[in-house]
């Protein structure tokens, strides 16, 4: 038999169904799993304890005849998702010592189905980053790093924000992991670890209880090793909540039911903004194959224009940052995490949000504060979210012309840690395709569909219109079965 | 637009966090660096363009207005690095 910590979900649920084994041991393996992955650096917190309750419990409702959606299946959470009675950090220093009182409510779904929490995982801090290098706990190592696992010649990076749930995924240490995605923070990580990830349309799932950054953008999502799993438990996920008020009021449906493989006559987008300069052959290639695999299923592709796709990025990064000095300003050392003691309460607020903040968090917090501040609003903010309307407008027009868009991920494979972290830009540049969809809040999914000449994992990303994600994940689909990916990265626990 | 290292103490009094001065220089070259690649918005006509607020299209629900939480004043305190009395504690601001 397959160990178990190899199984996909969709697997698993097969093994439970047929007493093949029971949601204790599925959960046992995985336990193992997380401590033999430790160097990776993946958990923040291991809850072994809790998983073994919630693996007991599962087996019993199994048993009673009773089992949800994902009863018994491990997961990771990323370390942004509030969780009752356990330690949550944003991997910030400020954080220090909190533990929320509540649970997030796509949590408190995916626990409603039944699945099984083995921990926390790592991530940029506060999620701002794209290499999870900014996390205050220390990086995540990417298991497709070559080389000997633990004494590794090049540390690579999972991508990031959610560096950690797609390093516990590709690793073999939880069946899937949620992530948050406000500029590519599913979509990249995903990508660089290759396996599947989805940022669902924004409104899809609620935001409640997960720790904010820019609350127009952030999306929560599900990060998986097959399009099946991440249909299954994106499901398990979303739906309406009353207690976000940007949380859409719409049924979820079948989202498993979406995987027919039938892309006849599906108009297929391709946007020649993405081609951009210094992108590597292969994965322009990749993406020529992509064009061509769904071609070869029935889909027509069509090329659209998106015309202010070179503009994303300046006002991601001015709409983000503007949002995320708002939302950190609740950081004060009174309520929560760490303090740091002052003679006077605007120097504690000043002492305590000085040491608790890490330099990438501080400088988006004060280009923030800047372009907000009174004669700058104009000029930068209002600029910005009125370039977000013209960028939305784009994806509105092309979807009168087709049905989905199929672009590359990410601009490159997975570099190594302590690269491209002299200048902020530089690695602005990784969300280059994935910021214009989390702006316009549209849907997207990206899908493994290759190795590079590195021999490291390639993503194709699909877009779609707003709560469409059923068209993703059928292309998805087809893409996962005409890539064949069978290669498993260097480190699997 | 270009940052000095004064704005960067400015601002960083606005935002409440405390910048070391060796770091306020190095910082206004990284802030600048930033405000300059946004410049390029500035190419963009967004003449009569609204501005755009919300990820979806969609006007805020109405509720009833009443209280359907609360009582949990411990639960809200738990994680408060000083308390005293039921509240959370602060350093003096009345002298």
């Amino acid at each position: 038999m397959t160990a178990l910590n190899r199984l996909t979900m969709t697997e698993a649920l097969t093994g439970l169904d047929r007493r093949d084994f029971t949601a204790v041991e599925l959960t046992e393996a995985h336990i193992a799993a997380v401590a033999t992955a430790r160097p990776l650096n993946a958990f923040l917190v291991e809850t072994p304890e809790r998983a073994r309750e919630m693996a007991i419990a599962s087996d019993a409702r199994r048993a009673r005849g009773e089992a949800g959606l994902m009863d018994g299946l491990p997961i990771a959470i990323k370390d942004l998702f509030c969780t009752k009675d356990v330690a949550t950090t944003a991997a910030s220093k400020i954080l220090q010592g909190f533990v929320p009182p509540y649970e997030s409510t796509v949590t408190a779904n995916l626990w409603q189905a039944g699945a099984v929490m083995l921990g926390k995982v790592n991530l940029d801090e506060f999620a701002m980053g794209s290499a999870n290098v900014t996390s205050a706990y220390g990086p995540v190592v990417n298991p497709w790093s070559p080389g000997a696992p633990g004494a590794w010649p090049r540390r690579l990076v999972p991508g990031g924000s959610s560096g950690g749930s797609a390093a516990a995924v590709a690793a073999r240490c939880a069946l899937g992991a949620t992530g948050t995605d406000t500029g590519g923070s599913i979509r990249q990580p995903a990508g660089f670890c290759g396996i599947v990830g989805i940022k669902p349309t924004y409104g899809r799932c609620s935001r409640w209880g997960i720790v904010a950054f820019a609350s127009s953008l952030d999306q929560a999502g599900p990060m998986t090793r097959t399009v099946a799993d991440t249909a299954l438990m994106l499901q398990a996920m979303a739906g309406y909540d009353p207690k976000d008020s940007t949380s859409v009021n719409r049924s979820v449906p079948d989202y498993r039911a979406a995987l027919t493989g039938d892309i006849r006559g599906l108009r297929v987008g391709i946007p020649a903004e993405y081609r951009v300069d210094g992108m590597p052959a292969e994965i322009e290639r990749l993406w020529d194959q992509g064009v061509a695999w769904l071609r070869d299923a029935g889909a027509e592709p069509v090329a659209v224009r998106l015309p202010h796709t070179q503009y994303a990025l300046a006002t991601y990064y001015i709409v983000a940052p503007a949002e995320a000095s708002s939302n950190l300003a609740r950081y004060d050392g009174v309520r929560f995490g760490l303090r740091v003691d002052g003679d006077s309460l605007i120097e504690m607020y000043e002492n305590t949000r000085g040491a608790g903040f890490g330099a990438e968090v501080r400088r988006r917090i004060l280009i923030g504060t800047y372009v907000l501040s009174h004669g700058y609003y104009d000029a930068y903010y209002l600029k910005a979210q009125k370039v977000r309307t013209r960028i939305a407008e784009d994806f509105r027009a092309a979807f009168t012309a087709c049905d989905v868009i199929l672009t590359p991920t990410a601009p490159s494979t997975a570099f190594a840690i302590g690269e491209r972290m002299d200048d902020p830009i530089q690695m602005y540049l990784n969300d280059v395709f994935t910021v214009p969809a989390s702006l316009a809040g549209l849907p997207g999914l990206s899908v493994p569909a290759g190795l590079g000449a590195d021999g490291l994992p390639l993503g194709l990303q699909l877009i779609g219109r707003p709560f469409d994600e059923e068209t993703l994940l059928r292309v998805a689909g087809v893409i996962e079965s005409a890539a064949a990916i069978t290669t498993l990265p260097p480190f699997v626990a | 637009m270009s940052i000095d290292r004064a704005t960067v103490a400015k601002i960083a009094h606005l935002a409440r966090i405390k910048v070391p001065e060796a770091e306020q220089d190095h910082l206004a070259g990284e802030l600048s660096k930033i405000l300059a690649f946004v410049e390029q918005l500035s190419e963009v006509d967004t003449e009569g363009v609204a501005p755009m607020s919300s990820a979806v299209a969609t006007t805020l629900r109405w509720r009833p207005d009443q209280v359907d939480d609360g009582g949990t004043r411990e639960a809200i305190l738990v994680n408060a690095p000083d308390r005293a009395e039921g509240f959370f504690g602060v350093p003096k601001v009345i002298e």
